[in-house]
């Protein structure tokens, strides 16, 4: 009881009780880490998307990326924080939303603490999370979205879908899913499944790009890919390190995680690549890195080493499935596999997290395992949290959309320009003047 | 005056151009193509998908040889870049008009 109460008292940041004293170690890990994360999405999310991305496209996909984190956050500040963070007054409403009472942080001062460490960092921090989360979504829909529509979209979604389930799962007490003991460690439903789906969504609501899937679409750099992989990783330390809420030894077991899954996640898909197609890529490569870090985000520090190696290992091979199989199957045009690898990597994790994390009652947060021991219980709560988070994002992303598309006069680019190039039609200008 | 066009593989370059500077070809203009023949494409993969690409890179080299010269400017370039698998290229030769040295004004046989 008394470390929920903790965990909730880190999640109510109105609240600066006289025993939270501002502690400096705390305090320039959480702003390092949003720093960090922060990295992840205008350069490495923006570069791994990019670089997969047809020359004529690149600077389009790289802006919507970009583009998306000023316009996501600057909503997280009007409304995202409060809905997300803040307690509502009425317990009903508290379920789902945390209310309005700190649109643009009204009431929290620059002194105030989150814990140890300034509300005012904790609320960045959040923000840049929200930040990712919309942006992931971006790659389903790369080469056709009108970019018109999607600025709208990130601002609209960041308030109406991402920060109500950020609330449920971790929003304190009163909130759906965070009073079931749903353990989601830095994102695996809120940002990973959330983003995902939200990106399969758009695809099938804008519809696929001219040709798919038979005219060739090579990516112009997988260098450049992989560079953004890699930037993603050097962030990711942030975006789980930072979600132990201290510089502590919480952090350090994410730290292990964070790089053992991803490592282990990205032998894995090359190996799978040489035994199928003869030929390791180095787009496998980074690929599996990526499915590892989103695998290994909700479990990052409730799990151990042999639980890292696992959920590195089946999320990457879950990842190549929904890459290489599923969605030829099912014929989406998820372009960058936003769905393929972000949700059901996600999903995987989540789940896994319920029958890996560690009994060990200094690092579960809450719910059945910590109370009473029941593993099967805590599975369930994970259940619930996906189905309740899936439905929530499909639901709300596909109304938002058509409000979207409605505000900008339609959300696909017409036919002309999407043969022309969005670089040139939409923005101008060329990726490289050689 | 005689065109000669050669169309070889791009790592064969650096040896016909040597070959060609050894019999007195000093000069030519180059660039790169894509084209096919006999020789079959490649395959590149990314993420599961596979595309065939028909077209291979190649080496365009076009020069400028006196009449009396293309015999031995065209077997020096087949011998340079040979390597007997399909891909090896082709050369083609055609008449010229007229040629003019821009700067000097010189014309036609001064002007090679």
């Amino acid at each position: 009881m008394k470390k929920r109460l903790r965990l909730a008292l880190l999640l109510l940041p109105t609240l600066a009780l006289a025993g939270d004293k501002l502690d400096s170690g705390d305090t320039a890990w959480m702003m390092m880490s949003s720093a960090l994360v922060l990295l992840m999405t205008p350069a490495g999310l923006a570069l791994f998307y990019g670089g997969m991305t047809r020359s004529k496209n690149v600077l389009n996909t790289y802006a919507m990326v970009f583009m998306a984190f000023m316009v996501a956050f600057v909503a997280w500040i009007v409304a995202g924080y409060s809905i997300a963070f803040g307690t509502a007054s009425s317990p009903a409403v508290q379920t789902v939303i945390g209310g309005f009472s700190n649109m643009f942080l009204n009431g929290i001062s620059w002194k105030d603490l989150s814990g140890t460490y300034p509300t005012y960092v904790f609320v960045v921090f959040q923000g840049t999370f929200a930040a990712i989360t919309v942006a992931i979504a971006s790659g389903a829909v790369i080469e056709r979205i009108k970019f018109s529509t999607w600025l709208v979209f990130v601002a609209i979604w960041t308030i109406v879908v991402y920060a109500p389930i950020t609330h449920m799962v971790w929003g304190g007490d009163g909130a759906l899913l965070f009073d079931a003991g749903t353990l989601d460690f830095a994102g695996g439903t809120v940002v990973h499944m959330n983003g995902g789906l939200a990106g399969l969504v758009l695809a099938v609501l804008v519809g696929k790009r001219k040709g798919y899937p038979t005219t060739a679409m090579k990516p112009m750099s997988v260098m450049l890919t992989a560079l953004g992989g890699a930037l993603l990783w050097f962030g990711w330390f942030g975006f789980n390190g930072g979600s132990a809420f201290g510089a502590n030894s919480v952090a350090g077991l994410a730290y292990l995680t964070t790089t053992l899954a991803p490592a282990a996640a990205a032998i894995t898909w090359v190996l799978i690549e040489y035994i199928i197609y003869k030929k390791a890529t180095l787009l496998g490569g980074v690929s599996g890195l990526v499915a590892g870090l989103v695998a290994i985000t909700p479990a990052a520090g409730f799990v151990d080493v042999s639980g890292a190696l696992i959920v590195g290992i089946v999320g990457s091979i879950i990842g190549f499935f929904g890459v290489a199989v599923l969605k030829k199957k099912l014929g989406y045009d998820d372009s960058l596999d936003a769905f393929g690898i972000h949700f059901l990597a996600g999903l995987w994790g989540a789940l896994a997290t319920g029958f890996l994390a560690v009994n060990d009652q200094d690092l579960l947060w809450d719910g059945p395992l910590k109370a009473t021991g029941d593993r099967m219980g805590q599975f369930m709560v994970q259940v619930e949290s996906v189905v309740v988070v899936g439905l929530f994002t499909l639901i709300g992303t596909v109304i938002v959309y058509f409000i979207a598309s409605a505000l900008t006069g339609g959300g696909r680019i017409d036919e002309e320009s999407e043969q022309i190039g969005l670089d040139e039609v939409t923005h101008g200008e060329k990726v490289m003047n050689l | 005056m005689k065109r000669i066009e050669a169309i070889i593989k791009p790592f064969k370059l650096e040896d016909v151009k040597d070959a060609l500077a050894e019999i007195g070809i000093e000069g030519m203009t180059v660039s790169e193509v894509k084209g096919y023949g006999r020789q079959k494409g490649h395959s590149e993969l990314y993420r599961g998908a596979e595309y065939v690409v028909d077209f291979l890179p190649k080496i365009k080299m076009e020069m400028i040889v006196d009449g009396s010269d293309v015999e031995k400017v065209t077997a020096a370039i087949v011998e340079a870049a040979r390597t007997g698998k399909i891909g090896d290229g082709k050369i083609f030769v055609s008449d010229i008009e007229q040629i003019i040295r821009i700067r000097t004004g010189e014309t036609d046989t001064e002007a090679i």
